[in-house]
């Protein structure tokens, strides 16, 4: 059985929470705690994603939609109707959860490549959407006048911001592996190794697909409606397809089968793209390909399962 | 009431076509509540297919299938193990991502699981509910001599104990009726041996078994009852002793091969 490892998870907690301080005293990294704003951000989706394809073996390449959902519905229902941050944030999230049971509920019957094609098509036509309804969403030119978040009246600025972030990614993170170290998720984990058995042994195999597609689909409009109250204005092209497939890369660089992986995968690439890339400037894409190509050849389980990977390469040369 | 009364299983008029195929035709035929009943044909005759219309796994053309008087063929799978049919399947279906414990532990899950939220917050009554499972699974391992082996992952244990940890794990549903597809098969002589007398103290335990079987010495030893099919009809029920010098079964058996 997992065990529940709490030190682990409260150390890198306090490395998180005193890191914009170090930060903070070393000039080359002073801008690194915005950057890990965003990781966070990104690792609330892909902890959820992590679940859904790591776990239950269901591919999602429309995440980046669910995304930009959330995203929108916090942008719209602050900027058009005025309503409270937090009620919007809520609202998106409830909303993005139903359209994904909506949608994953023929979606969900396909099976791998099949699944794929049909995420990536949901992906698309919402990406369309985006940029078309300009009505409501400001099409391509986006939308601006987001208002920031605040807690009591407190505004929260950029270093309270990295906290809220982090915070809920690690409530997300808490929930996710109690999931999985449950029932809930022995059945998750049936499902990915064979659905015939895990419906013999009472598994409702379609409602557990439909609410790990829904539950990681909120996570990803909670994300959104992070990033659209920082930010404080969208466009349509963070949330277009090659954003769901860098998602897809964090969670393979990370390891799929480890919650862990997905928030060191979250963490790398978003310091890839918004630090380390920057020469690459176009061939960008090509690295990331490069990064998944390797990871798929010489690291299948991903960083995170390095140490397994090292205690079974000693367990068999005796 | 009558004899009718003990019956656990009731099949009747039952019809599976696939296209053009009849792989079942009206097999008529009850399962005794506390019986071991096996279900024996030349290969393609239907058995599994029969095995996957009881519990569920395909609907019947025509049809009914009556589980303590109630018909089932309009359930789920999931919801036929739930109200006590379990099975095994003919190719080894473990769960090889995990452990053998979890394995036998998902097999509450029916019964005993715990929803999404429960199980996200450590709800007090679900962590009571996992040990539970955890303390029922290790009786169960006992029970099956799978012990010593708790720990280890599903998928190294050499093909005779992954059919008894299937086995192991249909028990965990706690099934009124359960249903074994050839479980003897790929066994030696030994391993089949011990599956005997597994079956028979399963039946001890007051579990009804639906065994399918090619081995015969199994089949004779440990059965009750038993149906023969051949092209998805019955052509013989009745006790071993009848079976073994049963014209058509002679027939069927040495017509086929
Ligand atoms: N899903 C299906 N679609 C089409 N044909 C099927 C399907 N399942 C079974 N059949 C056919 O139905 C017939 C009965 O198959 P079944 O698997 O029930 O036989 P069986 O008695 O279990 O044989 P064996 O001893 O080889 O396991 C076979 O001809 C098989 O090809
Ligand atoms: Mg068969």
């Amino acid at each position: 059985m997992l065990r529940y490892r709490k030190y682990p998870v409260l150390i890198v907690s306090l490395i998180i929470a005193f890191f914009p301080w170090v930060a903070a005293h070393v000039p080359a990294i002073d801008h690194y705690p915005d950057i890990m704003i965003f990781a966070g951000i990104y690792a609330i989706i892909t902890i959820g994603l992590s679940l859904l394809m790591g776990y239950t073996g269901q591919i999602s390449l429309g995440h980046a939609a669910f995304y930009g959902i959330g995203a929108y519905a916090s942008a719209i229902f602050t900027s058009r109707y005025g309503w409270n941050p937090w009620l919007s944030m809520l609202l998106g999230t409830v909303l993005t959860s139903l359209i994904a049971i909506v949608v994953g509920g023929p979606a969900l019957k396909l099976k791998g490549h099949y699944l794929a094609m049909a995420t990536l098509a949901f992906g698309i036509i919402v990406f369309i959407i985006f940029n078309e309804e300009a009505g409501f969403t400001g099409g391509p030119d986006g939308m601006t006048g987001i208002p920031g978040l605040s807690i009591f009246g407190f505004k929260l600025n950029a270093e309270r911001y990295y906290y809220l972030v982090w915070g809920i990614a690690l409530l997300v993170f808490l929930f996710t592996t109690n999931i999985i170290q449950s029932s809930a998720g022995r059945a998750l984990r049936a499902i990915h190794s064979s659905e015939a058995a895990a419906m013999a042994m009472g598994v409702n195999v379609p409602g557990c697909k439909i609410v790990v597609f829904a539950y990681s689909a909120g996570l990803a409009s909670l994300a959104g409606s992070l990033y659209a109250h920082y930010m404080n204005f969208l466009n349509p092209s963070t949330f277009d397809i090659f954003f769901g497939i860098k998602l897809l890369i964090m969670i393979s660089l990370g390891g799929i089968h480890y919650i862990w992986g997905a928030v060191i995968g979250a963490v790398i690439v978003t310091f890839l793209s918004y630090e380390w890339l920057h020469y690459f400037e176009e061939l960008e894409i090509l690295v990331y390909g490069l990064i998944l190509l390797m990871i798929t050849v010489f690291l299948p389980q991903g960083l995170a399962g390095i140490p397994e990977m090292i205690k079974n390469r000693f367990k068999a040369a005796p | 009431m009558g004899p009718e009364k003990d019956c656990i299983l009731d099949i009747r008029d039952l019809v599976m076509r696939f296209g053009g195929l009849m792989a079942l035709y009206r097999p008529d035929f009850v399962v005794m509540r506390g019986s071991i009943t096996a279900i024996i044909g030349p290969n393609g005759a239907g058995k599994t297919t029969l095995f996957n219309v009881i519990t569920g796994f395909l609907i019947p053309t025509e049809g009914l299938v009556l589980f303590n008087d109630k018909p089932i063929t309009c359930l789920k799978p999931h919801q036929i193990s739930r109200i006590g049919i379990s099975r095994t399947f003919q190719t080894v279906e473990i769960f090889r991502n995990m452990t053998v414990l979890e394995n036998v532990m998902l097999g509450f899950h029916g019964r005993m699981g715990s929803s999404f939220t429960a199980s996200g917050l450590k709800a007090p009554w679900a962590v009571k509910k996992e040990n539970l499972i955890k303390e029922k699974a290790e009786g169960i391992l006992k029970f099956i001599g799978l012990s010593r082996k708790s720990n280890h992952a599903a998928d190294s244990l050499p093909l005779g104990e992954q059919k008894i940890l299937e086995v192991a794990r249909a028990l965990a549903c706690e099934p009124a009726l359960i249903c074994l597809d050839e479980p003897a098969a790929g066994l030696n002589e030994t391993e089949s041996h011990v599956l005997s007398s597994l079956i028979r103290a399963i039946k001890e335990k007051g579990i009804t078994v639906l065994l399918v079987e090619h081995d015969m010495k199994v089949v004779m030893d440990i059965s009750d009852d038993i149906l023969v099919l051949n092209h998805g009809q019955k052509i013989a029920q009745g006790p071993p002793d009848e079976i073994k010098s049963h014209p058509r079964v002679i027939e069927a058996y040495l017509g086929d091969e």
